[in-house]
């Protein structure tokens, strides 16, 4: 080697900087991903979509596409609930309290939704369809006392709990939901019975619903202790501000 | 020692496997997070998620501090560099002959290195926009997601490739544990780097000083 006060160095030392190169590149390739990774995963959803559909190993589920539910469960295990067991509980700030069957849910008018299920950390799965009760009318049967201007959901995980105000409650897309995805709730899904507030991000929507509370205040929830905002409207404009 | 060569100093160890236990809590915790029946099973999402965010944010710390050693450093030079041959050995069909002499790093080595440190990085940034969604617009939070899957996916398999080469080269995991290997072994699987720290062999030698 000529230059001799190198003399740890190799010839192998000589060469083109490849390794750093490799390194800015992806974290260019990763930042373009992040603007455009939204329309390019909107475009793969639909290509792989109905091949998943007919693909009997199950591995086309397995390719990251980005558009299918993650599953959340913030307790250990969660108990099963089904039609026999499962009671929803409508109690605090009420004139007429009540507990209620699946039999008795499924009795009432149900309101069916398509929406974009959204994740207040990114993911979304595309047009899903669900039905269930609006909570308005079960709040109209409860008949709020004078005072109440918010409730709270209860899960029968025994940990998670939820908020929204009486106004946001009684808005047309919020809804008990006992169908998603074309069939009965699934326990991974929080069924029999979970919440559906279309217009928030997914932490909104509570889970294994055991319970719906009228309070004077809407208290944080779960993830709101961690952080999350307790006005969960997807798009800020419908915001109160809160 | 005789008959063996000092291949790794205690830093570059240090780091190898700092960040081979925070990767492999972040695959394991990852797995968690984004299979849903694990998931379920498992439950306790929060500090699941706690784990994996604060192990991700850990991993470039050893990356960084190593570089207080010299012989890392040089390490990573060496990491970066790619010369011709290196190029030759990847196009190579019989690359593990021996035919074309092997530095201190093979290129699969640095290509392992390079693509490793570049998703590390990507991973590092998107999990930073997941984590704190008040950062950025949702269209960017879903992007993020999106890289971050793709390059979850694509870190999972560099490391399965790195485990499934190391574990059929008992010598090169001595290396990596003691920081030694046998003066043969390096002369078979990187001679270049065999003949910059043992001078070249013997015989060879007397050829060159006649």
């Amino acid at each position: 080697m000529t230059n001799t006060h190198r003399d740890h160095d190799g010839p192998e030392v000589d060469g083109k900087p490849i390794g750093r190169r490799t390194i800015l590149g992806l974290i260019a390739l990763a930042g373009a991903g992040v603007a455009g990774g939204k329309a390019v995963q909107d475009g793969l959803a639909k290509v792989l979509a109905p091949i998943e559909l007919r693909d009997p190993s199950g591995l086309i589920s397995l390719i990251p596409v980005g558009d299918s539910f993650r599953f959340y469960s913030v307790t250990g295990a969660v108990p099963t609930k089904d039609a026999q067991t499962y009671r929803l509980a409508i109690d605090g700030m009420v004139t007429h309290t009540a507990s209620y069957t699946l039999a008795d849910l499924q009795a009432m008018p149900q309101t069916g939704l398509v929406r974009d299920f959204q994740c207040i950390t990114g993911w979304q799965v595309p047009q899903v369809h669900w039905s269930g009760v609006r909570l308005s009318t079960l709040l109209d049967r409860a008949a709020p006392a004078a005072g109440a201007t918010a409730v709270r959901f209860r899960s029968f995980d025994g940990t998670y709990t939820e908020s929204l105000t009486l106004e946001q409650a009684r808005l047309d897309d919020v809804i008990v939901a006992l169908q998603m995805l074309g069939g009965p709730i699934t326990h991974n899904h929080g069924g029999p019975v979970r919440m559906y507030v279309a217009p928030m991000y997914g932490y909104k929507s509570t889970k294994w619903l055991s319970g719906i509370e009228l309070t004077d205040n809407a208290e944080s929830g779960y993830w709101e202790h961690r952080g999350y905002p307790i006005d969960g409207f997807i798009n800020p404009s419908q915001g109160q501000g809160a | 020692m005789t008959g063996t060569v000092r291949r790794f100093g205690k830093v570059v160890r240090a780091v190898h496997w700092t960040i081979a236990l925070l990767m492999i809590i972040c695959i394991v915790t990852a797995a968690i997070l984004y299979n849903g029946s694990i998931g379920v099973a498992i439950g306790r999402r929060h500090l699941v998620e706690l784990i994996h965010v604060y192990s991700g944010f850990a991993l470039p710390v050893p990356i960084l501090l190593g570089a207080i050693s010299r012989s890392y450093r040089l390490d990573l030079r060496r990491l970066n560099r790619f010369t011709p041959r290196d190029w030759r050995w990847l196009r190579s069909r019989s690359r593990r002959d021996g035919s074309i002499k092997v530095g201190k790093f093979n290129a699969g080595q640095k290509l392992n290195a390079a693509l490793s440190g570049g998703a590390i990085a990507a991973l590092l940034g998107t999990g930073i926009i997941m984590y704190f969604p008040s950062l950025t617009r949702l269209s960017w939070r879903t992007g993020a997601t999106f890289v971050h899957d793709w390059f979850a996916l694509a870190v999972g398999l560099l490391v399965i490739g790195h485990i499934f080469y190391a574990l059929k080269d008992s010598e090169a995991q001595c290396g990596m544990r003691t920081g030694r290997v046998s003066a043969s072994w390096a002369r078979t699987e990187h001679a270049a780097w065999a003949d910059e720290i043992l001078g070249a062999p013997q015989d060879v030698e007397q050829e060159t000083l006649h």
